[in-house]
């Protein structure tokens, strides 16, 4: 068989999102925002929702994410990513709103905004990446940093006496009257990433149905801030932050799910 | 002639708001200025024109929402006083850097800190001077009446579309706390989302629709080169609000031989002061800025050449009287008055500080 006959709309497997731009990603290889941006761009175009849709960027290194998703998008100070998505909604109910925000921007400055967002069950999902550090400003401590995690400043690993806990800031949302899915996921691997893309499916489907606000945490790695290549980077991940923040549904349909 | 009303200065910027035909109101209660948030809600302007009204968990989250609302085109209102002022810093800086319009009205009172609740002018220089980071200027109304915050609302907005930039309303304590009596405009229908659309579309979020390219609101620019160049775009849009849109107001400068330069509150002191100096002979008279950036810079400096003394009148200890130098050149002496930290100055001890300063009584 020639490749020319391979080449068929009927054998296609997998296509690019148009919805991603042709800009080269900004981010470490092997970083997982861009899987992670590349699952949010296919849910919207999945759902031909691309001219209704808004996203929000954060500061982080996800800042620039409206350099490659190809929607109407806004930048928001650091933090306030859910108050800039409450502002939209709120005057423009039809429209699909999204933020998309590292865990310092989401669970350190912006903590306020996002338990008041989620507690208003306002109408938007919110794609929360957690990779335990700050990516952007060169790999200091996170809100989210484990137990013994070596950062910029926290050199000797995180000491929960003299730094305090990690916040599991999911589980904490969960808890809120306003939140109606919430879920945990990763990118490091394909089955993970399908696992992904039907939660960020599911959360979208609940805007369009205006049930209440759907957050999705991916748990995810920063190869340069952990000073680790990629495939190890991911391993690190598994065998320490699943542990402390395990993927899986934390509350679906507005009920949490019962661990057994 | 509009509909007439015995109102607070606080609550005819909410109504003028709904007649306006705002589309939200994102605030957080601080004294004096909560009534603007109690009025709203008690008028459920959701049913009259479908205006959204939301009280925020803080300032930082309501100038957010701002943006957001700003974002996609909408007209947005917010109201604080000092300390709520001063955490909306951030956001109004990346509002003037992303050009969007809103409207923000300052209630101030008196500080620093927790300060007072009492009436003060001390904020001038955090509003004109750029209480945020960055290069840029925050286009600056100070109403001296109730009937002003009522007007100003619609202004601000007109100049805020106008330039695509956050219009604040400079107020006091003491205009958003008293009565008088208001003219209300007739009731102007919201932008439809079609209109907005129409209007709007170039710039604003409003969703990528096929036929054009993705809008992005954003006051980020990591190459240097472009920030530069975006900075020259919006000192551009301030020299032209410098050239087209300086307001003020002159009372007894004909035969004028010492001005009285006061803004809002002071402003109606001032007036009275000067009435009682010109019983007495002395031929004072005032320049009320109504713009405070742009400040009316020419009118003043075309006054000078007839004054022997220009007092600054403020309830601060002397902020907008370094506007006030910059603009006579040291061509005449100014000096400056005021109470400040929450105190009122009385047209009496306006009047006595002008004849102890220029007369020598
Ligand atoms: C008000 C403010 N404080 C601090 C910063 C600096 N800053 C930029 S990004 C960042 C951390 C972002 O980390 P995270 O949210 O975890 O995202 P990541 O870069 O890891 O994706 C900080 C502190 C800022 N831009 N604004
Ligand atoms: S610094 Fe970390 S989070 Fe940022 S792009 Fe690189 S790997 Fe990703």
């Amino acid at each position: 068989m020639k490749l020319q006959e391979i080449i068929k709309e009927e054998n296609l497997v997998y296509k690019r999102t148009p919805l991603m731009t042709d800009n080269v990603l900004s981010y470490c290889p092997g970083c997982g925002h861009g899987t992670a941006h590349r699952i949010v761009m296919e849910v919207i175009e999945e759902m031909g929702v691309q001219d209704d849709t808004i996203g929000i960027a954060p500061v982080g290194c996800s800042v620039l994410a409206y350099d490659f998703m190809n929607i109407d998008m806004v930048q928001a100070a650091h933090g306030r990513a859910p108050a800039v998505a409450t502002g939209i909604k709120r005057t423009w109910p039809d429209k699909f709103v999204f933020t998309y925000q590292g865990d310092g921007d989401l669970a350190a400055i912006g903590t306020a905004e996002t338990i008041h967002a989620c507690n208003r069950g306002e109408n938007i999902t919110i794609i929360f990446i957690n990779n335990g550090i700050y990516g952007m400003t060169g790999g200091q401590m996170a809100p989210t940093t484990i137990e013994g995690m070596k950062t910029s400043t926290s050199p000797y690993g995180r000491d929960l006496q003299l730094m305090g806990n990690p916040l599991k800031i999911t589980e904490l949302v969960a808890q809120l009257p306003g939140t109606y899915f919430v879920a945990r996921h990763s990118v490091h691997n394909p089955a993970a990433v399908r696992k992904t893309k039907r939660a960020v499916q599911k959360a979208f489907q609940i805007q369009k149905e205006r049930k209440g606000l759907a957050f999705i945490e991916i748990v995810s790695n920063c190869n340069s801030g952990w000073k680790l290549p990629p495939v190890k980077a991911n391993q690190w991940m598994v065998e320490n932050m699943f542990p402390f923040f395990p993927p899986g549904d934390i509350k679906v349909d507005g009920e949490l799910v019962k661990k057994e | 002639m509009g509909e007439l009303k015995l109102m607070k200065g606080n609550e005819a910027i909410a109504e003028a708001a709904i007649r306006e035909g705002v589309d939200a109101y994102f605030g957080y209660p601080i004294t004096p200025q909560s009534e603007v948030l109690e009025y709203l809600m008690a008028e459920q302007p959701e049913k009259r024109t479908g205006m959204v009204v939301l009280q925020a968990e803080s300032e930082l989250a309501a100038i957010n929402m701002v943006y957001g609302a700003a974002a996609v085109g909408k007209k947005v209102l917010t109201t604080s006083s000092s300390p709520g002022i001063s955490l909306y810093q951030e956001g109004i800086s990346y509002i003037a850097g992303a050009e969007l319009p809103c409207v923000i009205a300052n209630v101030v009172r008196g500080g620093p800190g927790l300060g007072t609740i009492q009436p003060s002018q001390a904020d001038y220089f955090q509003t004109v001077k750029g209480g945020g980071h960055g290069d840029y200027k925050l286009f600056t109304l100070a109403p001296s009446s109730v009937q002003e915050m009522a007007d100003f609302v619609s202004l601000g907005f007109e100049i805020a579309f106008k330039y695509r930039t956050p219009v604040m309303i400079l107020s006091d304590g003491m205009i958003g706390q008293m009565m008088e009596k208001v003219e209300l405009k007739e009731q102007k229908p919201r932008w439809t989302d079609e209109e907005i659309k129409k209007m709007h579309d170039k710039w604003a979020t409003i969703g990528k629709t096929p036929d054009r390219e993705r809008n992005i609101i954003t006051s980020l620019n990591l190459d240097s080169a472009i920030q530069e160049k975006h900075n020259h775009k919006l000192q551009a849009k301030f020299r032209k609000m410098e050239a087209e849109e300086v307001r003020y107001e002159l009372f007894n400068t004909d035969d004028a031989e010492y001005l009285m330069v006061a803004y809002g509150s002071s402003a109606r002191i001032a007036q009275k002061s000067i009435a009682l100096a010109r019983a007495k002979g002395i031929k004072v008279g005032l320049l009320r800025p109504i713009t405070l950036f742009p400040f009316p810079e020419k009118p003043l400096a075309d006054l000078t050449p007839q004054l022997k003394g220009i007092l600054s009148v403020e309830l601060s200890a002397g902020q907008m009287i370094e506007d006030v130098k910059l603009a006579v050149q040291c061509k005449v002496r100014v000096e400056h008055y005021g109470r400040f930290g929450g105190m009122i100055h009385s047209p009496e001890e306006v009047l006595t500080a002008f004849e102890q300063t220029f007369i020598g009584k």
